[in-house]
């Protein structure tokens, strides 16, 4: 069984069979933040509901964003401190993929472009064309940021149920991507010291 | 649960280093820390997005090495314990997130802890240590924080006496080193700048210590004026044309950030008629600042604990330490119901303890 863990905007995690890609049960938290304070009760409760235990976890999946970052991190953090406690590994998928499968299911040979807020009036945007022969949404370009467009329509969630059926499709076509680290697309806010101020008047 | 000599990883991410640590009981098995320290040189400060950036991705190869070094499996631990404050906030949040996934894989409770008295509980898995008596009045200094506390007992009574209004001892290193032209971290090239100069050349301000700000404030520091009363005397001999007497400065800033700390660490022992002080935090690796603890207060009768620098620095060991008092002492895991809490007050020790349910 695959545990899959995506905080890119809010918090979600599912639990999907990695043979059928079923999910088997899904907890999702309103809002945007506290991820940090729901990520423990959301995977208890995936569990749960599953009617699984963690010795039945096989593999997690961890949403790499692009999202705000966080946030961002600590779906990644429990992602991989969950597969170490149980001596897993992690599939590393990139966030936008799970919404594109969920919207290229419905028409498979369609292109589609999965926007994200990224905050500070920027966009996070993904293409993609399609699916390929195994199932997978074929990313043409991104994630990348840019400025936020008129009228663009944003992904209100990321779904960790998709998010694991990328992870259970990757595994079965033995697909599975290294994404590095996380799609922050942004530099750490950092401001080299200025010259030193008088402070004497 | 095993609380006779309970197995505990402890994570600690509240600043800049990733502490992973494993104690069983009293006894220290592992104090493995990545620092990030480095990364942020540049920048003169810890820069909290590259604090926890870094925190993710140490944590795996810290928690590697540190059950290598302890030679157990995760599956040995009979608990997991994590800071939950205070400390900055998106850094906390990393190890918070990491702790609550582990604990719930391992199917072991968890223990979520105050990051400052973890600084104390190090003192409990020092090596070849008598135990620690109470009550003891702890100095903690480092560059997050500078605070006095009385601890009657570590698992349930241990009271703020003062805290730094303004910058940590710490950051008043980082700054005058700044200031003086020296790289971060501060607090070793000011020990080195000062090298045989002259502790009293420059009478610097020891803050709040005037007896006007006694009343409110006898065990809170400042360090804020100090680091200005520093520039401001810089740029005047600057402007003069004079040459900067660099060791003198040092030492005299040096002195005066002492002097300071252990002035009111010694009052708060000799007011709460407690002859024990227990020193804690990374600026406790300034040899000055260890000299002048214990010269004045054997003086004044005052026993000092100094657990070893790699147990006072922040670290994953003392928060297993903690957690494992804790346990021993009888207390609940936390629930999985908390965050990262920039601020936790040092009075609330563990975190969400789940309440105990009577039949
Ligand atoms: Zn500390």
């Amino acid at each position: 069984m695959i545990l899959s863990v995506d905080t890119s905007l809010a918090s979600s995690v599912a639990v999907v069979d990695p043979a059928t890609g079923d999910v088997r049960a899904q907890a999702d938290s309103e809002g945007t933040r506290g991820h940090a304070e729901v990520i423990g009760a959301l995977i208890e409760r995936a569990l749960e509901q599953s009617a699984l235990t963690p010795r039945d976890i096989t593999y997690v999946a961890a949403g790499m964003g692009p999202g705000p970052f966080t946030g961002l991190r600590i779906g990644i953090a429990a992602a991989r401190a969950f597969a170490i406690g149980r001596g897993i590994p992690v599939i590393p998928v990139v966030s936008h993929d799970a919404p594109a499968l969920e919207r290229l299911s419905a028409a498979p040979g369609a292109s589609v472009e999965i926007i994200t807020d990224a905050r500070r009036r920027e966009h996070a945007v993904s293409t993609y064309a399609g699916l390929d022969d195994a199932g997978l949404p074929v990313r043409v370009t991104g994630p990348d940021l840019r400025a936020q467009g008129e009228g663009e329509t944003l992904e209100a969630r990321i779904s960790a149920g998709s998010l694991g059926r990328v992870a259970a499709r990757q595994l079965a076509a033995e697909r599975v991507v290294d994404v590095g680290e996380p799609l922050y697309l942004r530099a750490p806010d950092v401001r080299l010291p200025a010259p030193r101020k008088r402070v004497s008047t | 649960m095993n609380r006779d000599e309970p197995l505990v990883l402890g994570i600690e991410t509240s600043c800049d280093e990733t502490g992973i640590g494993i104690v069983r009981g009293r006894t220290l098995l592992s104090n493995t820390i990545a620092s990030s320290m480095d990364e942020h040189a540049r920048f003169g400060g810890v820069v909290p997005e590259v604090a926890a950036r870094a925190h993710l991705e140490a944590l795996q190869p810290a928690i590697e090495a540190a059950t290598a070094e302890a030679g157990v499996a995760l599956s040995d631990l009979d608990a997991v314990a994590v800071t939950s404050g205070p400390g900055l906030a998106g850094a906390l949040m990393v190890g918070v997130g990491a702790a609550k996934a582990l604990a719930l894989s391992l199917e072991r409770p968890l223990y979520a802890v105050n990051h400052l008295v973890g600084h104390i509980a190090a003192d409990v898995v020092t090596p070849d240590s008598e135990p620690l008596e109470h009550p003891t009045i702890a100095l903690l200094v480092s560059g997050g924080h500078t605070s006095l506390l009385q601890v009657r007992d570590l698992t349930t009574d241990v009271e703020l006496l003062g805290e730094t209004v303004d910058d940590a001892a710490g950051e008043a290193f980082d700054k005058v080193a700044r200031i003086l032209g020296l790289p971060y971290p501060g607090g070793p090239q000011i020990d080195r700048a000062a090298e045989g100069g002259d502790p009293t050349a420059i009478r610097f301000p020891r803050g709040l210590s005037r007896a006007s700000d006694l009343e409110r404030h006898r065990w809170d520091f400042s360090f804020s004026g100090l680091k200005t009363s520093v520039a401001r005397w810089v740029e005047q001999r600057e402007s003069s044309g004079g040459e900067i007497p660099l060791a003198d400065v040092a030492a005299s800033f040096r002195e005066a950030v002492v002097d300071v700390l252990v002035t009111k660490a010694l009052d708060a022992c000799a007011e709460r008629g407690v002859p024990r002080l227990l020193l804690g935090g990374g600026v406790i690796a300034n040899r000055r600042l260890r000299e002048v603890a214990l010269e004045r207060a054997a003086a004044q009768g005052v026993t000092v604990r100094i657990p070893p620098l790699s147990l006072c620095t922040d670290n994953g060991a003392m928060i297993a330490a903690l957690a494992s008092q804790l346990i021993m002492s009888g207390r609940e895991p936390s629930t999985l119901a908390f965050g990262a809490d920039s601020t936790l007050p040092v009075t609330q020790i563990q975190v969400a303890e789940r309440e105990t349910v009577t039949t």
